[in-house]
């Protein structure tokens, strides 16, 4: 195995969503908690694409915050190349750690800051890093970037409202690059484009993990971009990994009732006619999930035990899975 | 085919602003026969969400239909009075918006927004309108209806709330429902819901349906026709499955080719340069043609209608000289429509 | 792009943008801004055009006092809009009052702005405790009448202040009441948008980035906040102006050896029902234009800005 550039053990993240302080007093509400990620362990070797799945709510995009330090961990350890970011303290002890890691948003029309021109955008991490001196030096490199990702170094006059979405996305992107990170987040980076851009910035990518060694860690809805992009693969589902390991081995033999479920809800291109398991029941509430397992109650698998009792993770294969049908080895074949 | 339940012609939406006419949509033409679920796909931008506005007659202001007709059973209703076109829309064209927490009153109860819709548009009395509304809950798949009756909006859940939405629409029986990105708000597994629920609907009261949305899977496991839309016009229009499998325009096999699927495992995925025009600057010629990898003299100037038979066509000079996508396997070409 | 290419290339996009267009299809505004331009002109260059200096008690001849305006019977040209009880010309101290009046406006709507501005940000971007004191103190504040709280905050500072720097001091201690007693509206705008503002992914790039919270404050988030300040900023000149003429009115304002516009209203009245009409009538014109003027103005900004009404 490659070794491990990020390693995220036990994370766990709550959020206080209680009412004001005034409320719980006088209507007499509890304390409430959302447990956006409760215990999720893996590890990203160098130079891979690890994807988080699922739907929403389900804490894929918390995880992806807790990597880059926007949120603080409630609870797990977070190792970069060995280096402790559990914490902002241990944070600020390994700036370096900081610097090599960047994000990449989901929103195009959000992430960029509607009052400044491109070049400066660009150049923002380039300056706070003092990577390189001189604003003629600054700028060759931003137009340099800027070629990179598929614009010209004459785009950076302009102002993030005179391009498309796409094009916004390669701002993003540009940005990301600029603090020369091995490590991007990309949170959904796709999901507000268009299909045919959506094949431009994922192509764009791969083509720069393939020329500047990146790692990724990327969080999608969409299994299919995920399939096409990813090494690695965590199904997650109300603030949990069900099942992860190697892409072509949960894609091809999923194990998990939830990862099967999702795979099967997929609209057909191909129009082959397969039938498919109807999809039952919805995502229910994070503040008060199910016991046992979260997914029991949508599950056609689950059974006393499954309400009582939260199944622990097992290897399989190349796999591993949180599921006592898997456990108990009473799980029906796959139709792959 | 048979006759056309809905029937546009040549229609125009522009939107007049201080530096010229913007043409949102450019001279679209389109049938829909009873019981028919045409998809109308396209990237944002594409004018396909303004075709259904048209339709309804649901166009913000300052934009307007400029030209073309649009017929409902013959009957022509894009020059209706707003008052006569609110009584056909609810009554006989049926609305589902993308977010369904915008289309329905949050102050009011379900139950209300429902009784009050059939109410305007039947002739029964509160109690039989109470009971049709429990009933249209149930059909929509809504688990413990007659206690979810009387719950507000905000007590349901994404996908349940897109349910009332289609209950909603259905209230007065529609004969056609324009349902412009019903599923993109939802999760895939609950997107999987409302498909299935809106073909069976579909086939159980050969009600029409205009689906707009931009996913192509979508498309794929609900329509039965397609118009593929680019820079306000019909770049394709044909059978799903011919469109999918064997799509002529070159847009159209761009966009096939650069949706990622599970199995065919590509490196790269198939892409487009650049990005739909914006309508302040649609090209001369064939609105494509900066993008399109087969443009040729002519995709320059002139621009290309529709060219094909009457169930496969595409706006592509390819066309003529059969050089298109799967132009040869059409047997005999009738011609423009 | 150098520097000059930059501003043609801004103004060219300003004068085809929708704010110009808007504007120019205003007449109201278009009159309200050119009326609020001349009144400010005319104080700024006051020295240039009025015949007297009526803050310099040498040039004053109480023999002039009470001359009716020019076209009356008694008028005399030398002073086209007649003179107050101590020979003032009223054109010149009309020009020379709205000077102190529209400076004291401005500069305490700055002051307000900077504070407001200031406490808003930090309220909006730190949150929690931080957030609910300062809030909690504009609350308190702002359920006062604005003329209450600048009363007060007068009468504390002059109390303060020793005798002899009470006269010299007076416009600082003005500017800050005043300033002071506005600052409220500013800093719950800020502190609304800014939290709209924080929650949007370039300020959680910025973060990503490694950026301090005062640096994404003030390099990020302000600039993006200033829209909704210049619509308050404008409108609350008005009311500046307004607080100001009140304050001098009631004789707690500006010395009355430089009178304002204010303080000649209130000099005026004295005199108002024995004949002398024109020493209130007079300021007391201007000082409506020049707060209708700014408060039409604020108004047009406010639904420019607004990209809902547009």
């Amino acid at each position: 195995m490659t070794d491990a550039l990020l390693k995220v053990d036990n994370l766990v993240r709550h959020f206080d969503v209680s009412p004001p302080w005034l409320n719980r007093v006088i209507e007499r509400k509890p304390k409430s908690v959302v447990k956006a990620v409760d215990g999720v362990a893996f590890e990203i070797g160098r130079g891979e694409t690890f994807s988080l799945v699922g739907e929403s709510g389900c804490g894929k995009s918390t995880v992806a915050r807790l990597v880059v330090g926007l949120y603080n961990p409630t609870a797990g350890t977070l190792e970069f190349d060995g280096m402790d970011i559990s914490s902002g303290t241990a944070r600020s002890r390994n700036r370096g750690a900081q610097r090599r890691m960047q994000m990449i948003f989901q929103d195009p029309y959000a992430s960029l800051n509607p009052r400044w021109r491109v070049i400066d955008i660009v150049a923002e991490p380039i300056r706070f890093n003092k990577l390189v001196d001189g604003d003629a030096a600054i700028k060759a490199r931003v137009g340099e970037l800027l070629e990179q990702v598929g614009l010209s170094a004459a785009d950076g006059e302009k102002y993030p409202h005179e391009f498309s979405g796409g094009q916004r996305q390669r701002v993003s992107i540009a940005r990301a690059l600029a603090g020369s990170p091995e490590f991007l987040v990309c949170d959904e980076p796709t999901s507000a484009l268009d299909v045919s851009v959506q094949a431009q910035i994922l192509n764009l990518m791969k083509k720069l993990q393939r020329e500047l060694g990146l790692t990724y860690l990327f969080i999608s809805h969409d299994l299919a971009v995920v399939y096409h992009v990813s090494t690695k693969v965590g199904v997650m589902y109300l603030g949990r990994l069900v099942e992860w390991g190697e892409t072509e081995v949960i894609f091809n033999a999923p194990r998990h009732p939830y990862t099967r479920m999702l795979l099967d809800a997929i609209p057909d291109l191909e129009m082959s006619g397969r039938s498919r398991t109807p999809v039952a029941g919805e995502v229910p509430s994070p503040i008060d999930p199910p016991s046992g397992c979260a997914f029991h109650p949508r599950c056609p698998l689950a059974t006393d035990r499954c309400k009582a009792e939260a199944p622990k993770p097992v290897s399989v294969g190349a796999a591993m899975v949180a599921c006592h049908a898997v456990e108990e080895d009473r799980l029906p074949e796959w139709h792959g | 085919m048979a006759e056309p339940l809905l029937t546009v012609r040549n229609l125009r939406v522009e939107f007049p602003t201080r530096k010229g006419s913007l043409v949102a949509v450019d001279d679209i033409s389109l049938d829909i026969a009873p019981g028919e679920v045409l998809g109308v796909v396209g990237e944002s931008g594409a004018g396909k969400s303004m075709t259904g506005a048209a339709i309804i007659g649901l166009i913000e202001p300052p934009g307007r239909v400029a030209s073309g007709e649009i017929l409902l059973d013959g009957r022509r209703i894009d020059n209706l009075s707003y008052d006569e076109m609110r009584k056909i829309r609810g009554k006989e064209i049926g609305a589902i918006f993308q977010d369904p927490l915008t289309s329905l009153n949050p102050l009011y109860r379900v139950s209300k927004q429902l009784v009050e819709t059939i109410m305007t548009h039947m002739d029964l009395t509160e109690r039989q309108a109470r009971a049709r509304a429990l009933e249209l809950l149930k059909e929509v798949g809504i688990p413990a209806a007659e206690e979810r009756l009387d719950h507000y909006p905000h007590q349901f859940s994404g996908g349940m709330r897109q349910r009332v939405v289609i209950a909603l629409a259905l209230c007065a029986e529609p004969r056609l429902i324009i349902a412009d990105e019903p599923t993109t708000a939802l999760d895939v597994s609950i997107q999987a819901q409302i498909i299935t629920l809106l073909k069976r609907l579909c086939s159980e009261h050969q009600t029409a349906i205009m689906l707009v949305t931009h996913d192509m899977g979508v498309i794929a496991e609900t329509a039965d026709r397609v118009a593929v839309m680019y820079a306000g016009r019909i770049a394709e229009i044909g059978p799903v499955q011919d469109v999918i499998k064997r799509a002529r325009h070159p847009y159209t096999e761009g966009l096939m080719g650069a949706i990622p699927t599970i199995g065919g495992r590509d490196e790269l995925l198939t892409q487009i340069d650049g990005s739909m025009p914006r309508l302040t600057a649609i090209p001369d010629g064939c609105a494509f043609h900066p993008r399109c990898p087969k443009a040729h003299f002519k995709c320059h100037t002139v621009r290309p209608d529709l060219i094909g038979n009457a169930q496969h066509s595409a706006s592509c000079w390819l066309m003529e000289s059969g050089a298109a996508g799967g132009a040869s396997d059409t047997a005999g070409s009738e011609g423009g429509r | 792009m150098g520097p000059i290419e930059r501003t043609q290339d801004n103004l060219a996009r300003f004068f085809d943008g929708d704010i110009w267009h808007s504007f120019r299809t205003s007449p109201v505004t278009v009159v309200a801004t050119v009326l609020a331009v001349l009144m400010i002109v005319a104080a700024i260059i006051a020295p240039l055009i009025t015949p007297q200096d009526p803050f310099d008690p040498a040039m004053l001849d109480l023999m002039d006092a009470f001359t009716a305006p020019v076209w009356s019977q008694d008028g005399v040209w030398r002073f086209p809009l007649g003179t107050d009880d101590q020979g003032r010309d009223l054109y010149s101290a009309i020009l020379y009052g709205s000077r102190i009046s529209i400076g004291v406006g401005f500069a305490s709507v700055l002051l307000s702005i900077v504070i407001g501005v200031t406490l808003g940000l930090i309220a909006g971007y730190v949150g929690g405790t931080t957030d609910a004191v300062i809030m909690r103190i504009a609350d308190v504040q702002i359920s006062f009448p604005a003329l209450l709280v600048a009363l007060l905050l007068n009468g504390v500072l002059r109390a303060l202040l020793p005798g002899s720097s009470q006269e010299t001091l007076a416009l600082v201690v003005i500017i800050f009441s005043i300033g002071m007693s506005i600052w409220p509206q500013f800093a719950r705008t800020v502190r609304g948008s800014t939290m709209v503002e924080k929650s949007k992914e370039y300020v959680q790039a910025a973060r990503v980035i490694g950026l301090s919270s005062r640096a994404i404050m003030f390099r990020h988030v302000l600039p993006n906040v200033m829209g909704p300040v210049l619509v308050i900023g404008t409108i609350n000149l008005a009311i500046a102006v307004l607080l100001e003429a009140t304050l001098s009115f009631l004789g707690v304002g500006v010395p009355p050896t430089e009178p304002s516009l204010g303080t000649l209203i209130r000099i005026g009245q004295d005199f108002l029902f024995s004949g002398e009409w024109w020493i209130v009538i007079f300021p007391g014109i201007f000082l409506a234009l020049l707060v209708l003027s700014v408060n039409l103005l604020g108004d047009w900004l406010r639904d420019a800005l607004n990209p809902k009404l547009r």
